[in-house]
């Protein structure tokens, strides 16, 4: 690993920190509102400023942060256990079952993800509890989003299914769970973690796409995506810089995980 | 061998439609407040009105004979009724494609535009700064959520319509300088570099043909990443097209209405996916 990319790991696992460590270092509980400073530019008291209903932003980013970098990995776990066992066991079992799999991954590849996204979260009443929200909401993206990681996974498995030390374990006599366990998964075990590492900036970006357009994490639970709806507020921007704070976290984060990955990409 | 792949892709699109029309007539009936009538709040029908007309959708709740409806609905061109938007679905599809066929278009053509007009120079030049200089531009818009780019082209007094194109480019830099450089390297193209060859000829007679296949397999992914891309820009920049109209009907919960649209944009996805796959072995010249 090069030391550009030691210094990318470290920067992200500070955010990481910061952000677990909300309830810490945050100034204010993220839903307490101080009505007598509604809208206040950042001071020593409220060192991002205050929100239209008086909340202090810092602390809503520190909390909003918390939620997605803690959930988009959950989700990104979920999509990754899916992908292994609907792209690796139909690819293993071969025949029929392979050919199924396959046509099932272009049918969700095929659909387009915010369309698929929006139609199940329609499904959902609107006006669930916050906490609610935030699970549907990623529970979600790690549910649609296994096709293209299961892809790739199945091309994998195809070629390890017919590579020469497996079909000598086979020939040998060794039983299909340990075949798998032991001669399949190891090898598969580096795609699935690549898998999971591309899958956490895309749901972190989802999230926030979802959150714009008011069907992510609701209020008062804040979330990188329903921070940004403040950019909406496009006339204040030119005088109040410190609304694109939740943006510049944004991208820092989600291009560190670029990063991240573009290193290993060459590496491989 | 055509004739097979024509038949694969023709099953995939019926496949298609078919199973997402069931999932479809499915997700329809697991909607909150299905079968729920307005007529049951009204106060001046009588309790026989309101069961003639309960028994009259009592046919529609089982699946499969709403779904074969459905189908035979789609087969003549009926795609029902949008409770939220009070018109025809399909009314309001003619209204409202040409304004995303508009988004598409600037979208993926500006994005294969942007995306090859870095990718040539960054294979021909090879300099690691120019290859790093494009790569952190397309680093920094693989980071940014499709609804900020609109809103900051909205700021800016520009037309939103090329945050799609910005979405779709950085995935064609990638994919084509990749394959651009692995095809320079290949041993006929080096050979025509060493006999003095023009750049214009290389391209266009060794290298162009050689990455058709997958280019053109890139070009119907770019549709799919293009119409997700769309909603965002749509609902932000106030676009009255397809996106929009999926962003008000998810929020108006009018899931007849997301499903049809749904169903319909992966039947133009599938449709370009196929077109593509199937060009492309007409399309790529072995030229070794």
């Amino acid at each position: 690993m090069t030391r550009a990319r030691w210094i990318a790991v470290g920067l992200l696992t500070a955010v990481c920190l910061v952000a677990l460590g909300a309830n810490l270092l945050a100034p204010a509980p993220y839903a307490k509102q101080f009505r007598q400073d509604t809208d206040h530019a950042p001071s020593r008291h409220y060192l991002l400023g205050t929100d239209e209903l008086g909340r202090d932003r810092l602390s809503r980013l520190l909390y909003g942060m918390r939620i997605s970098l803690l959930l988009a990995p959950a989700a990104a776990l979920l999509t990754t256990l899916l992908a292994a066992i609907i792209g690796g066991v139909g690819a293993y079992a071969g025949g029929i079952w392979d050919r199924l799999t396959r046509i099932l991954i272009d049918l969700f590849l095929s659909l387009p993800w915010l369309f698929l996204l929006l139609t199940v979260r329609a499904l959902l009443p609107l006006d669930i509890p916050a906490v609610t929200s935030v699970v549907v909401t990623f529970a979600l993206l790690g549910t649609l989003g296994w096709a293209a990681s299961a892809r790739v996974v199945a091309a994998a498995v195809r070629d390890l299914r017919n590579s020469e030390f497996v079909l000598q374990a086979r020939a040998s006599g060794c039983p299909p769970f340990r075949l798998v366990l032991r001669h399949v998964l190891p090898n598969v075990r580096p795609i699935l973690l690549a898998q999971f590492w591309i899958s956490v900036p895309l749901f972190i970006l989802t999230e926030a796409n979802l959150g714009m357009l008011g069907l992510g994490v609701t209020e008062p639970l804040p979330s990188w995506g329903n921070l940004l709806r403040e950019l909406e507020n496009y006339t204040a921007l030119a005088h109040s810089p410190w609304l694109w704070a939740p943006l510049i976290s944004l991208v820092l984060v989600v291009s560190l995980f670029q990063f991240i990955l573009a290193g290993e990409e060459y590496a491989a | 061998m055509v004739k097979r792949a024509l038949a694969r892709q023709l099953i995939t699109i019926v496949l298609t439609a078919l199973v997402g029309g069931l999932l479809g007539a499915t997700l329809v009936r697991m909607a909150p407040g299905f079968g729920v009538q307005e007529s049951d709040f009204n106060a001046q029908l009588g309790p026989a009105t309101r069961q003639a007309l309960h028994q009259q959708d009592e046919r529609e709740r089982d699946v499969l004979s709403y779904y074969g409806h459905y189908l035979a609905g789609l087969a003549s061109g009926d795609l029902g009724f949008s409770r939220s938007m009070n018109r025809p679905v399909l009314e309001l599809l003619r209204d409202r494609l040409p304004e995303t066929l508009r988004s598409l278009a600037i979208g993926v053509g500006g994005g294969w535009l942007f995306g090859l007009a870095l990718a040539l120079p960054a294979t021909w030049k090879r300099s690691p700064a120019y290859s790093t200089t494009a790569s952190l531009i397309t680093g920094i818009f693989l980071c940014v959520p499709s609804a900020v780019l609109a809103l900051l082209f909205l700021v800016a007094g520009s037309p939103g319509r090329i945050a799609i194109a910005l979405i779709v480019f950085p995935k064609v830099f990638r994919f084509s300088r990749n394959l651009l450089i692995k095809t320079y390297a290949l041993p006929h193209v080096l050979t025509a570099k060493a006999r003095g060859l023009s750049s214009a000829r290389i391209l266009g007679w060794h290298v162009l043909p050689n990455i058709a296949g997958p280019m053109l397999a890139l070009a119907g992914v770019t549709v799919s990443i293009a119409f997700g891309a769309a909603i965002p820009v749509e609902v932000v920049c106030d676009y009255p097209g397809l996106g929009q109209l999926a962003w008000r009907a998810a929020l108006a919960r009018d899931v007849p209405l997301l499903v049809n649209l749904t169903l319909i944009i992966a039947l133009v996805t599938v449709t370009a996916n196929s077109f593509s796959d199937l060009l492309a072995p007409a399309a790529t010249r072995d030229v070794i």
